[in-house]
């Protein structure tokens, strides 16, 4: 297990706008800690998040994908988070199937006012991660640069 | 004992935390006063978990199983089930034999159908 | 490749503390487009913002990355430098350094690798960023408001007094809504048409408010805005410019037994008829059901009596057309049907009645005249029954007819027809059967507490399961008391029964007109449950009243207010400056399938016939997209759906946001 010690995965976190990209500034204004491997794609909406990018995070090298959205029923755009919550339950069932474990992908709702939730679940997000190790199957060696 | 919640809830089928405690059924039963238990009062007793009183109590005889209270039920919980199902965790119990062989000579009847009684004697001794 | 500019900025030591603004300023100078690259304390101090204008000038750059703190903070403040400099204001991608940096790390490297990382993602989008143009359309100034009751009136006369042109549309031949009907109003016990009337008069008096009473919405095409509608106003036969509602004709109609549903039909009226002494416009109708004249051709009495020559039998419905630039829909309520609830004996006793028809009898316009009289026999009631939650808080597959929610009115008025009973008879027995008693509001506990110890009335948890009508014309109310824990019999002169609400019948068919979204029980959504309340999803739609959910007077007025005050502030924008970051879609790729606006919340998206014939390859018609700039909202959900990729996002395209990706995984 030293590997996965010294192992940093990257990670990619896709916020909505409106409530999980909030609050994940909220995060910094508390000066939460949660690990810099998280970097942060802002999107207007959860449902704005296609299944390309994913497969694309993947592809290109990232170990885990988040993807966080506004909690539901709070959506700003009504009706956008469903969306994203049927669209990745069911690209998260075909990852699993192609190897990447279920653990390496999730979809969180954080508010604007959850900046502690929000540090909280990337560091869970990111150990968990971390503890799976590289991620390897979908990962394109071309695209890997020195 | 008190898996006699589960088994009552599993063969009745009911949820009892549906029940908002209007008391509708009791308002709309015609067996009421013959009743220790009243309907409203099963459900929340089930729900508590307190089984062996119902069982032990006569109020699951005395319901004539006339489904008022389900169909007037605003929130569709069905207390009848529950009553059903309480008679059924009596029956069901291990090793009390309510027939004995040795009773039956004394039943037979020319007019009561053989059937009968085979049944009930399947029914009451286990 | 673009000539990129990126500016780090230290914000004082927020950021400078844990990102060694120096390396990446010098690091991100290196990657392959940035041609000028720089660090200050204050990226959005004066002085900060010129180093940005003059490098643009300067070093002719085509994108702008700024490192500093959240652009939820200050996007918009670089946006407006940018444009100073002549670059397009959506030219500048802000790399969060601050609040998703700085701030959550402590190690110097680790933060600052991340600060670069972050620096590269937004160089990737900005080299994919478009130009973008906020779209402007005009706003017509001229509001509709949908529906007559008090909503709507407070909403009209809410927005005519800002000056602007408003148009009431009402489906009844006149409005008022059910505010009409009831006697007194909690908790204050004044006279509903005392308060109710001055409003209506003054509707019909004010220059910027036109009714279309006897009138119903047909097609509503258009956007925020910009909406067209056309009003089918149905045939009164009687010209409203000339009738004086003098009444002539009324009296002298020889049909006299048609249900009078201003009285819920517990009374007839004429084949013409005036709703009811108070109504505005106070013109007559003929009811063309019923009217002889209309229905065999003979008869023509009212016509006779006119002296204003108003009656025109020939009269034929019209439709208007009209421009809006906000629409309000206040579609109000109904009282469920309860003909479901055989346990209650409604539809066998006449003593057996609703609370709205209860309000008919104690209305001093009402079929008794306003004295509390039993409809059957016409004694007065000794003892009386009311029973709560008849169809509210179901579950639904019991009755066919029940709500799941609570109507939230029924407590409040059960107490008001209960101290009204003891108060005017104080001879009569009054019992209440609750399951819960809710008084939320101002004064409204204390006035339910008021029946129970000043006016005597019995309250008694439980529910009716059973009423029965007797022969000695009584009715046996069997009801438990859960508190006694016994079963009761009352023996009854009448039973009040708290029917449930439910939205309006006309809400179902406006919504999918205006393409505003709807709940499960047809009530209209709001734009936000808590922060947009009066707002619908759909822009330029505005919610008022009970068509959003159960609401008491008072909070309808307030809501209707409230809607008034969004169409204000609506109409007062000469022109309407869009989001332009809206989805668009690739014509040559899209398949006309529909998915993109099926998905889409606001109806955005429509469709058209497009000539994509080309002289080599003969005539080609397709069915393709078109989205409806001033109507998207700019979520994306019609982006993900597209199976063609022909849909996209401006400003947060799939190419951009791959860039990033691809940045990032780097």
């Amino acid at each position: 297990m030293q590997v996965n010690q010294e192992f940093k995965p990257k990670v990619v976190a896709f916020c909505c706008n409106w409530c999980s990209y909030a609050g994940a500034d909220l995060a910094g204004t508390n000066r939460s800690n949660y690990p810099a491997e998280v970097k942060i794609i802002r999107v207007p909406c959860s449902c704005r998040v296609n299944p390309l990018f994913i497969l694309r995070a993947f592809q290109r090298g990232a170990d885990g994908v988040i993807l966080c959205g506004c909690h539901p029923g709070d959506c700003h755009y009504t009706t956008g988070n469903y969306y994203a919550r049927r669209r990745m339950t069911l690209l998260f069932s075909m990852l699993d199937y192609l190897g990447i474990e279920k653990e390496r992908t999730r979809v969180e709702w954080v508010s604007a006012a959850e900046g502690a939730k929000f540090a909280a679940t990337m560091n869970e997000f990111v150990e968990t991660v971390a503890a799976l190790g590289e991620n390897k199957r979908l990962e394109d060696l071309r695209c890997k640069t020195q | 004992m008190a898996d006699y919640k589960e088994l009552v809830l599993t063969t009745s089928g009911v949820n009892p935390l549906k029940c908002m405690r209007c008391g509708k059924c009791s308002g709309t039963c015609p067996s009421y006063d013959a009743m220790e238990y009243h309907p409203h009062q099963f459900v929340y007793m089930v729900e508590k978990g307190e089984i062996e009183k119902l069982m032990a109590s006569k109020s699951i005889y005395t319901c004539l199983s006339c489904f008022a209270c389900v169909e007037r039920c605003p929130r569709d919980v069905e207390p009848a089930k529950l009553v059903e199902a309480v008679r059924l965790a009596v029956i069901r119990q291990q090793g009390q034999n309510h027939l004995k062989s040795e009773q039956i000579p004394d039943l037979i009847d020319d007019d009561l159908p053989q059937q009968a009684i085979v049944s009930a004697f399947r029914k009451y001794s286990k | 490749m673009r000539r990129i500019g990126v500016f780090v900025c230290h914000c004082g030591t927020n950021i400078a503390a844990t990102v060694d603004v120096k390396t990446v300023a010098e690091t991100l100078g290196k990657e392959p487009a940035v041609v000028f690259s720089t660090d200050y304390p204050y990226m959005c101090s004066e002085a900060g913002q010129n180093i940005i204008k003059d490098a643009i000038k300067e070093h002719k750059l085509e994108g702008v990355v700024v490192c500093s703190c959240s652009p939820r903070m200050h996007e918009a403040t670089f946006r407006k430098t940018v444009a100073a400099a002549g670059l397009n204001p959506y030219m500048l991608e802000v790399a969060n350094i601050r609040e998703q940096c700085s701030w959550i790390h402590k190690d110097i490297a680790e933060a600052t690798a991340k600060a670069i990382v972050l620096g590269r993602a937004a160089i990737a989008k900005v080299q994919l960023n478009a130009p973008l143009t906020a779209g402007e359309s005009p706003v017509t100034k001229r509001a509709l408001v949908i529906g007559g009751g008090i909503a709507g009136i407070q909403t009209a006369l809410d927005i005519a007094e800002a000056g602007y042109p408003v148009d009431i549309v009402e489906k009844e031949p006149t409005i008022g809504g059910k505010m009409t009907q009831i006697d007194k109003t909690f908790p204050t016990l004044d006279c509903s048409s005392c308060i109710l009337t001055p409003k209506m008069v003054e509707c019909a008096q004010n220059e910027n408010i036109t009714i279309y009473s006897y009138s119903e919405v047909e097609e509503v095409t258009g956007f925020v805005g910009n909406f067209s509608v056309k009003i089918r106003r149905k045939a009164r036969y009687v010209d409203e410019d000339k009738c004086t509602g003098c009444g002539a004709c009324t009296e002298k109609c020889p049909v006299k037994n048609v249900p009078d549903a201003y009285n819920l039909g517990l009374s007839n009226r004429h084949a013409a008829y005036i709703p009811f002494a108070q109504a505005i416009p106070n013109v007559a109708v003929l009811d063309a059901e019923h009217c002889i004249k209309l229905t065999k051709g003979k008869c023509g009495l009212c016509s006779k009596v006119c002296s204003a020559g108003a009656i025109d039998y020939e009269q034929k419905e019209t439709i208007v057309e009209q421009q809006y630039g906000a629409i309000v829909a206040a579609t109000g309520y109904n009282p469920i049907n309860i003909d479901g609830y055989d346990e209650f004996a409604y539809s066998q006793s006449k003593d057996v009645l609703t609370s709205l028809e209860f309000e008919r009898i104690l209305k001093a316009d009402g079929p008794t005249e306003g004295h509390l009289q039993r409809l059957s026999d016409g004694k007065q009631p000794k003892t009386i029954v009311f029973v709560q939650c008849v169809g509210s808080r179901e579950s639904g597959s019991t009755h066919g007819c029940g709500k799941e929610y609570c109507s939230k009115i029924c407590c409040m008025y059960t107490a008001k027809h209960a101290i009204l009973c003891r108060e005017k008879y104080p001879d009569t027995d009054v019992y209440v059967f609750y399951i819960d008693v809710r008084t939320p509001g101002k004064n409204y506990d204390e006035f339910y507490r008021r029946a129970v110890e000043q006016y005597g009335v019995h309250y008694i948890k439980g529910m009716v399961g059973k009423v029965a009508p007797q022969a000695d014309s009584t009715l046996d109310v069997q009801a438990s008391d859960l508190i006694a824990n016994e079963q009761l019999h009352v023996k009854a002169d009448m039973v009040v029964l708290a029917a449930a609400i439910e939205a309006d019948k006309t809400a179902r068919p406006l919504a999918t007109m205006l393409t505003a979204s709807m709940d499960t029980n047809d009530f209209f959504t709001e734009a936000h449950a808590k922060l947009r309340p009066v707002e619908s999803p759909t822009a330029g739609v505005f919610l008022s009243g009970v068509c959003q959910g159960p609401k008491d007077i008072p909070e309808t007025v307030a809501q209707a207010g409230a809607a008034a005050s969004k169409v204000i502030g609506l109409l007062a924008k000469d022109k309407l400056t869009g989001n332009p970051c809206v989805a668009h879609s690739n014509e040559l790729k899209c398949n006309g399938c529909s998915s993109c606006a099926n998905v889409c919340p606001y109806g955005a998206i429509t469709y058209e016939e497009k000539d994509f014939s080309r002289r080599r390859d003969g005539s080609m018609i397709r069915r393709v997209t078109s989205v409806n700039e001033a109507v998207c909202q700019g979520c994306g959900a019609c982006t993900v759906a597209c199976p063609s990729g022909a849909m996209d996002l401006k400003g947060f395209a799939t190419s951009q946001i791959m860039a990033e990706v691809d940045a990032i995984c780097k």
